[in-house]
């Protein structure tokens, strides 16, 4: 990675970040001056009811489209003064997407599918092959390396996505609905493995996007957003005072 | 909360004495609900009056032992074997709030619901903390408190969804040019209102 990533705990920042779709009389305006940071070691979770702006922000946060007014800084660099290609290479080395259909494919198999960044990368399928395997050992299937999707499970097709978001040290996990697809108790075990990423200490932290309130418990931060706007934040507090007397 | 039953289910298990009924509630339900003493004894007041339990020994320290009758024990078997009815006595304070909040003027329900949101997930991902930095369960102890964990965790989820579903059910009347705010209603009868300026001793 380039030096700027270990400079600052702070890995991503929006700062009046506004998304409108379409010009004049008909626009929508899906994001209005939304300031959100992500930091090291952090999971940020976003609330909102349907149409509130919530993967438009993830879209943004993650370069896939400029917002119209605004900044997005993912590790130090200011994605607006990235050249196309630079901003591919950013997204590449330093970004990982998990969205509610896996997103896998189907003629690769589990390792494949996660060395893939890495070979677009640059890297020989032989050297992309070991932090493929570390990647899909974190997310518990190393044993199911050489399965194709069809031959596994939503939750396990889940946790390839996972492992595939994060392979090769990618730091930032921009996650739209990844338990969307699964029953309660598997999308805990993705949660699970999101959130133990992002303790791992390695410096990753992510965003995850989801209406569902006991996977959105698992992160440090929850925003809601409605109209574009964050209205609102909850912070876990360090010690709990609710379950103070609680503790066995 | 099913303090009386509860003690009686404990009773069930052989004589105590009130502070030891205490310490046995608080272990069972990881102290979830504290109780007092005071309220230990007018609930076995109420069990004795009942017929569901009668004084036992009085030990070297003088501690008074209470033991369950056998109208007691059919009253523990017919609480565990039947399921809690939430009725609509039972006072939810969130629910009063917001019906009553929908119609007043110049509220932001929105706000309401949302500020009601937040505290509450707030409360979700402590107790979520909490749970996923407990190990496996290693006694009863423990796992009786995940139990109450659990409750707790899915009581907070139920609630909610339920202030999305208030506020999406609002959205849609809102739009539908429903919901507007209550005036009082200056049409109430003013028949048996005692008037301001009648002293009951007059
Ligand atoms: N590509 C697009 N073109 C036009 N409008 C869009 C597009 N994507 C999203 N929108 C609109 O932007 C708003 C926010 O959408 P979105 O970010 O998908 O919300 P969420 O993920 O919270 O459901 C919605 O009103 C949606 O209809
Ligand atoms: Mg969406």
């Amino acid at each position: 990675m380039t030096g700027h990533a270990a400079d600052s705990d702070i890995l991503l920042q929006l700062d009046g970040v506004s998304m409108q779709y379409g010009r004049g009389e008909t626009a929508i305006t899906a994001l209005a001056g939304v300031d959100l940071s992500v930091s090291r070691g952090e999971l940020v979770a976003v609330m909102g009811a349907s149409g509130s702006g919530k993967s438009t922000l993830l879209t943004v946060a993650g370069g896939l489209t400029p917002p119209t007014s605004g900044e997005v800084v993912v590790e130090g660099h200011w994605l607006s003064q990235l050249s196309a290609r630079e901003l591919a290479t950013l997204r590449r080395r330093s970004l990982g997407f998990v969205f509610q259909d896996f997103n896998l494919i189907p003629s690769l198999t589990a390792l494949e599918n996660v060395s893939l960044p890495l070979e677009l990368d640059g890297w020989t399928s032989k050297k992309a092959h070991r932090p493929a395997l570390d990647a899909l050992t974190i997310v518990e299937l190393g044993d199911r390396a050489g399965h194709f999707p069809s031959d596994l499970s939503g939750g396990q097709q889940q946790r390839v996505a996972i492992a595939r978001a994060v392979v090769g040290g990618r730091s930032l996990i921009l996650a739209d609905e990844p338990t969307g697809a699964l029953d309660s108790t598997t999308g805990e075990l993705v949660l699970r493995m999101l959130r133990s990423r992002v303790d791992a200490g390695a410096g990753a932290g992510g965003i995850l996007v989801t209406h569902d309130a006991r996977h959105a418990a698992w992160a440090d931060r929850i925003v809601f957003l409605r109209d574009g706007r964050i209205v609102d934040e909850s912070r876990a507090s360090a010690v709990s005072s609710l379950l103070a007397g609680l503790q066995a | 909360m099913s303090v009386r039953q509860s003690l009686l289910a404990i009773l069930n298990q052989g004589p105590c004495y009130g502070y030891q009924l205490r310490a046995e509630f608080d272990r069972r339900t990881g102290s979830t609900w504290p109780l007092n003493v005071g309220q230990i004894y007018n609930t076995l007041d109420r069990l004795e009056r009942d017929g569901l339990v009668q004084k036992a020994d009085i030990d070297a320290d003088g501690q008074n032992y209470v033991e369950i009758t056998d109208a007691g024990r059919a009253e523990v078997a017919e609480w565990l074997g039947s399921p809690v009815v939430r009725t609509m006595a039972t006072r939810d304070e969130l629910a009063i709030k917001l019906a009553i909040a929908v119609t007043l003027p110049g509220v932001d329900i929105a706000q309401v619901i949302q500020v009601q949101r937040t505290a509450t997930m707030r409360t979700l991902q402590e107790l979520t903390r909490t749970k996923n930095a407990t190990a496996d369960p290693e006694s009863s102890e423990q796992l009786a408190w995940l139990l109450v964990i659990d409750s707790l965790i899915f009581a907070a989820e139920a609630e909610v969804r339920w202030l999305d579903h208030s506020e999406s059910r609002l959205t849609r009347a809102r739009a539908a040019g429903l919901a507007d705010p209550l005036p009082l209603n200056t049409d109430v009868p003013k028949r048996g209102r005692p008037a301001k300026t009648v002293q009951a001793n007059a």
